[in-house]
């Protein structure tokens, strides 16, 4: 079994975020960057499903060579091998062509992602490089078992759960519930120095988004503190001055 | 030109976030001067798919075949694309759901759109179309330019509000080619908990975190939601300590949600819960910590013990209520 695990490079969850330009860049500055936390479920589930030789991880990543540490982070982990498509991810239509083009000849029987990334949040890449790759998509699942050609999971939805089969080749992006991330070891920190990290440079495809402006929640007024045994006021307080009870 | 929404049904109905879609896309309609127009597809009555027209659709395509019965993305993306083709539909707007992250990618590789996920707002008319959405889970927005013809955008649930706008409404039925390899996914079994507010798109959450010590004393919490028809939440110790389902963890690495009222109870408000929850409209802070950093982003607070404060709040709300 070959599995490929696409791979963000975030920053970190404490991150506190700012932007600079006049709020038209992300201020990178200071910031530690990890693997993306849902992207790291992905891959210790691809990990644990080829252990013991029943098959190989491959992680691809789009991206600047600044991202090689967070690839040998992946590396570190358990993937056998990397790729790094070599350009800016300039958005999700962008990043997920690259990766399908990546695929295409090299018959990954599953492709892994995370359900979003942490930054950007698409939750896009998944079924755009289904739909490029024309094979099956599966958004935001929470348990994948595979036997043999055929598939098993099951899916989130509003106030449930949807339980799928797929046969054959298939992509899906990765929640909570997955696997358990697994945290390098020694040996691992050590090996992932020699694996293998391939870069491939990128394909031409147009423009269909661009990033123009950020902006931060705007900020909150000063809390209004009820005493503990006036809970009656605060019913009160959102019944009639904040009207949503 | 024109604007297509697609309007998800469970079990052949439509939820509040489908209105709110339909109501975000006619106004979308109304910026562009055109008509909007929506797709449906499985098993809705007449009955059902007339209330598209209160919230402003002129027409609902109907779209019932066998196979599709069920939601499989890959071909709902087919039958919509081919929608939007047919009516000369630019614009395609769906609720940014669970089905509708995976729906919307593969429509705009059809449709070789740029699409704009978890929208907040209206688009933009200043001559270039660009849609505010949410960034880095929460901390941000990100107000993105759509450059290309054609655009698909997801709506946040609770992000636009239900706005009444009454059109007369024909429904016509639509088919459209199914390839036998978009049908690659098969349904085995759906669970829905039918007693429970689900909570992407609840209006009113109550959410605990660690300060309940244990998942035994999660009854209260499921009172409080009870009495004000709230869905419940946790943070993310609780979901990893298994207290709670994975499902309910709202955060940055949980699901984001917008509320019009969240109440976090013994819960600090670490900067990775805050960011998916910020963007409820009111906050309410019970903690025994008056130092805790949730406090900060709260429009109202009480400093007290959980196990005082929450009994009091139900009575306090059974009063209310009379």
């Amino acid at each position: 079994m070959k599995i490929l695990v696409c791979i963000s490079n975030v920053p970190d969850t404490t991150t506190k975020i700012t932007f600079t330009n006049d709020n038209t860049e992300f201020n990178t500055s200071g910031v530690q960057y990890i693997v993306n936390p849902y992207d790291e479920i992905a891959l210790s589930r691809a990990i644990e499903l080829t252990e013991g030789g029943k098959g190989t991880v491959t992680v691809i990543n789009v991206g600047e060579a600044g991202n090689d540490p967070t690839i040998r982070k992946a590396l570190a982990i358990g993937a056998d091998d990397a790729v790094r498509v070599n350009a800016a991810p300039r958005d999700a239509y962008f990043v997920a062509k690259q990766i399908a083009e990546y695929a295409k000849d090299k018959d990954f029987n599953i492709i892994l992602t995370g359900r979003e990334s942490i930054d950007y949040n698409g939750n896009q890449v998944a079924a755009m490089v289904g739909e490029f790759l024309d094979i099956p998509s599966i958004s935001i699942i929470k348990k994948l078992d595979v036997d043999g050609d055929t598939a098993t999971i099951e899916r989130e939805i509003e106030g449930g759960k949807e339980v799928l089969t797929v046969s054959g080749k298939f992509i899906a992006s990765c929640a909570e519930g997955v696997a358990e991330p697994k945290i390098p070891n020694m040996r691992g920190i050590m090996s992932a120095r020699t694996k293998p990290l391939a870069v491939v440079d990128a394909v031409a495809i147009e423009e269909v988004t661009k990033v123009t402006k950020y902006e931060t929640p705007a900020p909150r007024g000063t809390v209004k503190l009820i005493p503990a045994d006036q809970t009656e006021s605060l019913i009160g307080l959102l019944h009639s001055e904040a009207k949503v009870i | 030109m024109s604007v297509l929404v697609y309007v998800e049904q469970a079990e052949g109905k439509f939820k509040k976030s489908v209105f709110e879609a339909v109501s975000y896309a006619k106004a979308i309609a109304d910026q562009q001067s055109t008509n909007l127009t929506a797709i449906s597809i499985g098993d809705v009555a007449d009955s059902e798919l007339k209330e598209l027209g209160k919230y402003g659709a002129s027409k609902v395509l109907n779209v019932s075949a066998d196979q599709l019965k069920t939601f499989v993305n890959q071909a709902y993306a087919s039958v919509i694309a081919a929608a939007a083709e047919k009516e000369g539909a630019d614009i395609v707007v769906l609720s940014n759901s669970f089905s509708g992250k995976g729906l919307a990618p593969r429509i705009a590789v059809k449709l070789k759109a740029g699409l704009a996920d978890g929208a907040v707002e209206l688009p933009s008319t200043d001559g270039k179309f660009s849609v505010k959405k949410t960034a880095f889970s929460g901390k941000a927005f990100a107000i993105t330019e759509l450059t290309s013809a054609n655009k698909v955008i997801a709506l946040n649930p609770n992000a636009f509000g239900v706005k009444e706008n009454a059109t007369d409404v024909a429904i016509e039925t639509f088919t459209a080619d199914v390839k036998q390899s978009d049908l690659g996914t098969v349904i085995k079994e759906i669970v829905r908990a039918t007693d429970k507010v689900s909570l992407p798109d609840a209006e009113l959450v109550v959410s605990a975190g660690r300060g309940l010590k244990g998942p035994e004393n999660w009854g209260m919490i499921e009172e409080l939601a009870g009495l004000l028809g709230a869905a419940t939440a946790c943070s993310k110790p609780v979901s990893d300590a298994d207290w709670r389902p994975h499902s309910e963890h709202v955060g940055q690495t949980g699901i984001a949600i917008s509320p019009n009222l969240y109440i976090a109870i013994g819960i600090s408000g670490a900067i990775q819960h805050l960011a998916g929850v910020s963007s409820s409209k009111v906050i309410v802070v019970i903690n025994k910590d008056p130092e805790a950093p949730f406090f900060k982003v709260a429009d109202y607070g009480i400093v007290g013990d959980a196990f005082e404060v929450v009994p009091k709040l139900i009575e306090a709300l059974k009063a209310h209520k009379g």
